[in-house]
């Protein structure tokens, strides 16, 4: 049977159990759109600006373990796509985006609407295609899937000219891709993995720093068992948050530049690093000739050029955190640190990260306690970039797996509104609240008209300062306090605002009204805005000054009383 | 660990439209400084090999070879070692020459074991063979007479004892 290029596409997502594209039709992808009703099983979300189908493609896959899709058309609509992309490729996402191109004959003569989106993405995607035959498309499809939900994930682009969805050949869709240039390794080395049980046996002080890449391979359970085996204190990366849960004994929290004071000393005290999935960020190490001196390091990480980039390991194993711990499960000994587990317990108690101070003011910090509380830690929590990203990293406490859904390489704001939207798409039975900034929100929140359409209940805190907060807390430590633009001083009326677009809009000013609204808008059927009016000058504590070391720490001024919050 | 010395990195890479794009593009991007870069066919049908001559110590090859090996159209990358290795580079340099200094730069040229391949009324035009000590040697005694043009093709290498 013959078929088009644009059947070829549909049908090629449906292979690979697509059920979901984001996207926003244009001249060029048009002929795509229109063979769509042909396959009323994949959901097409049609969005208001494609920046957003990019992000909410992202959302669903961190949401699900799914490859997320994402369409637009050329020219604009691909360049609209592109911090979507980039934001996914920072924190290895797994995504296909197609784009429509010029037709064939009209590359590269500037005609209307071209843009040369492969070679704009070559950086930031794990790679990319422009498909010059219909013939080729179930190929390419299929090796975009592959290579976006393989080894490292990542983001893969397939831009496809506007003629090449119109040409009909037969095509076969093939069962297996393989590619000679591509083969991720799996199995750790046993070798390495001998040395590295070694260590574990020799450690008195070890703990174990857990990334992104134990949620990627699902090793949730392994990572529990070495940890209660062998007694190792578990801290996570920003992206690592709900691979261990917070309520665990042997959790300690988050490190780094505003991680909790006692997790970054836990690593300095330490005198074994097990990292796994993880890339030693600038944000977690400082200074990374002074970072964990002392420590022996283990790095357990699927993609070799991570492994000595920032910091040199003593014990690197390439492959998936999900079979490496498991070898380590079962050769590690059974081992006891109490002094080691008292001495944590002791930096938790002597240097409270997470105590909020007592006051009368509204302080973000209980907020996001009040939804932890409230929500019984089951909600799935999507943030965009700034201070109240990093509160509700820190005073949320996560149980379950992909629960914290954020954008940390990147740190692209305006991730909240369309994030949280392809969350709760992937996530229809669960509770997604999107905790914002005023500024992030304002960014892409055409998208909540996007959501009222499509019946998708997301709830948005907006922590509203009035502020650019994160950028004036630094303008406030290291630039004299001088605010130089960062403050919004004619926010949008935010309860009018989801009115206008048809949902529950709720004000909070004061403490005692943050519960109740809390459990209104869960309440509520639909989208709604809770507008938390909260105190303009917070700032997130501790605070490790950009490239420095633990014993530059900023911890909050001690406060003489701190909030019981029940 | 060998600080800052040039080295050669071979790899064997599909022959597509903009994989050459693919890997100039990486090296931008992480900052890596290419000092030659050589392309042709290999002996394998639709594959190509490229050798790069990079600046930078053990680690900065080290990333580099890694971030080749990222690449999905690159399937075959190694590090030439700096002994046990045949190195080669051909150039064409155009140096004035006028009735009086020809037979001197055909001298020079034999020394080198480089050929004349074209004259004109006031140059020539001088191929040679070699590796760079080669080049910049012969370059060097040219320039008394006036080099006009030089192009090189960048270095390829090969190991001695086994296929790469």
């Amino acid at each position: 049977m013959k078929r088009n290029g644009g059947q070829i596409v549909c049908e090629s997502l449906l292979r690979q159990g697509v059920d979901v594209v984001f996207g926003l039709p244009g001249g060029a992808i048009l002929p795509l759109y229109q063979t769509l009703p042909e396959y009323p099983q994949l959901r097409h979300i049609l969005v208001r600006h494609e920046q957003g189908a990019a992000h909410a493609a992202d959302g669903y896959a961190r949401a699900t373990g799914r490859p997320g899709v994402a369409w637009a058309t050329s020219g604009p609509g691909a360049t609209n796509l592109v911090t979507g992309i980039a934001t996914a490729h920072m924190d290895s996402i797994p995504m296909v985006i197609i784009t429509g191109q010029v037709s064939r004959d009209a590359i590269g003569s500037d005609a209307f609407q071209e843009t040369d989106i492969t070679g704009i993405t070559l950086p930031i995607t794990k790679h990319n295609y422009l498909v010059m035959n219909a013939s080729e498309l179930p190929g390419v499809i299929a090796e975009a899937f592959h290579i976006a939900s393989t080894g490292r994930p990542g983001p893969v682009l397939v831009d496809i000219p506007k003629d090449v969805f119109v040409e009909e050949t037969e095509v076969s869709f093939p069962d297996i891709v393989d590619l000679i240039g591509y083969k991720p390794t799996i199995k750790g080395n046993d070798r390495q993995i001998k040395r590295a049980v070694k260590l574990i046996e020799k450690a008195k002080r070890p703990v174990i720093l857990a990334g992104h890449g134990v949620i990627f391979s699902e090793a949730y359970n392994e990572l529990k068992s070495l940890a209660e085996k062998a007694q190792i204190p578990v801290i996570t990366t920003l992206l690592g948050i709900s691979c261990f849960p917070e309520d665990h004994v042997l959790s300690v929290g988050m490190p780094g530049m505003h991680g909790m004071a006692y997790a970054s000393l836990a690593i300095e005290e330490s005198d074994l690093l097990l990292a796994v999935g993880m890339r030693f960020d600038d944000r977690i190490i400082g200074n990374p000739t002074e970072f964990a001196k002392d420590s022996k390091k283990i790095h357990i990480e699927i993609d070799p050029s991570e492994i000595g980039k920032n910091i040199s390991v003593d014990v690197p194993i390439v492959g998936d955190a999900k079979h490496i711990l498991a070898a380590l499960v079962e050769l590690s000994p059974t081992k006891t640190h109490p002094d080691w587990v008292k001495r944590i317990t002791d930096l938790k108690r002597s240097h409270p990260s997470l105590d909020i101070r007592a006051t009368d003011k509204l302080l973000p910090q209980f907020i996001i306690k009040k939804l932890s509380m409230a929500t019984n830690g089951d909600a799935i929590i999507v943030t965009g970039v700034g201070q109240h990203q990093m509160w509700a990293a820190q005073y949320y406490t996560f149980t379950n797996p992909r629960s914290f859904i954020t954008s940390g390489g990147a740190g692209s704001m305006g991730y909240e509104v369309p994030g949280a939207m392809g969350v709760q798409v992937g996530q229809p039975n669960k509770t997604v609240w999107s905790i914002a900034g005023d500024g992030g929100f304002q960014m892409t929140m055409c998208e909540i008209a996007t959501m009222v359409e499509n019946k998708i209940p997301v709830k948005i805190a907006i922590i509203n300062n009035n502020f650019l907060g994160m950028v004036r807390q630094w303008q406030q430590f290291f630039y004299e306090s001088s605010y130089v633009a960062t403050e919004y001083s004619h926010n949008p009326d935010f309860v009018k605002l989801a009115e206008a677009f048809g949902i529950l809009g709720i004000r909070v000013t004061k403490q005692d009204q943050v519960e109740s609204a809390i459990n209104q808008a869960m309440e509520y059927e639909g989208p709604v805005i809770v507008d938390f009016v909260v105190e303009a000058e917070e700032n997130v504590y501790p605070m490790i000054p950009s490239g420095q070391t633990v014993h530059d720490m900023i911890e909050e001024p001690r406060h003489s009383e701190s909030q019981r919050i029940s | 660990m060998r600080t800052n010395m040039a080295r050669t990195i071979t790899a064997l890479v599909q022959d597509k439209p903009g994989v050459l794009n693919r890997i100039t593009s990486m090296f931008r991007r992480r900052g890596f400084n290419i000092s030659s870069l050589a392309v042709g066919l290999s002996e394998k049908p639709n594959l190509s090999r490229m050798t790069f001559v990079v600046q930078g110590d053990d680690a900065v090859v080290e990333q580099l070879l890694k971030n080749l090996e990222k690449l999905i159209d690159v399937l075959k990358v190694s590090a030439a070692p700096s002994e046990d290795v045949v190195s080669r580079e051909l150039a064409l340099i155009r140096v004035s020459a006028t009735p009086d200094t020809r037979k001197e730069i055909v001298q020079i040229a034999d020394i080198f074991r480089a050929h004349i391949v074209g004259v004109s009324p006031d140059s020539m035009i001088i191929e040679v063979a070699g590796d760079d000590d080669k080049m910049t040697s012969l370059q060097d005694l040219l320039k008394g007479y006036g080099l006009l043009e030089v192009m090189r093709t960048g270095t390829i290498v090969m190991h001695r004892g086994k296929a790469s």
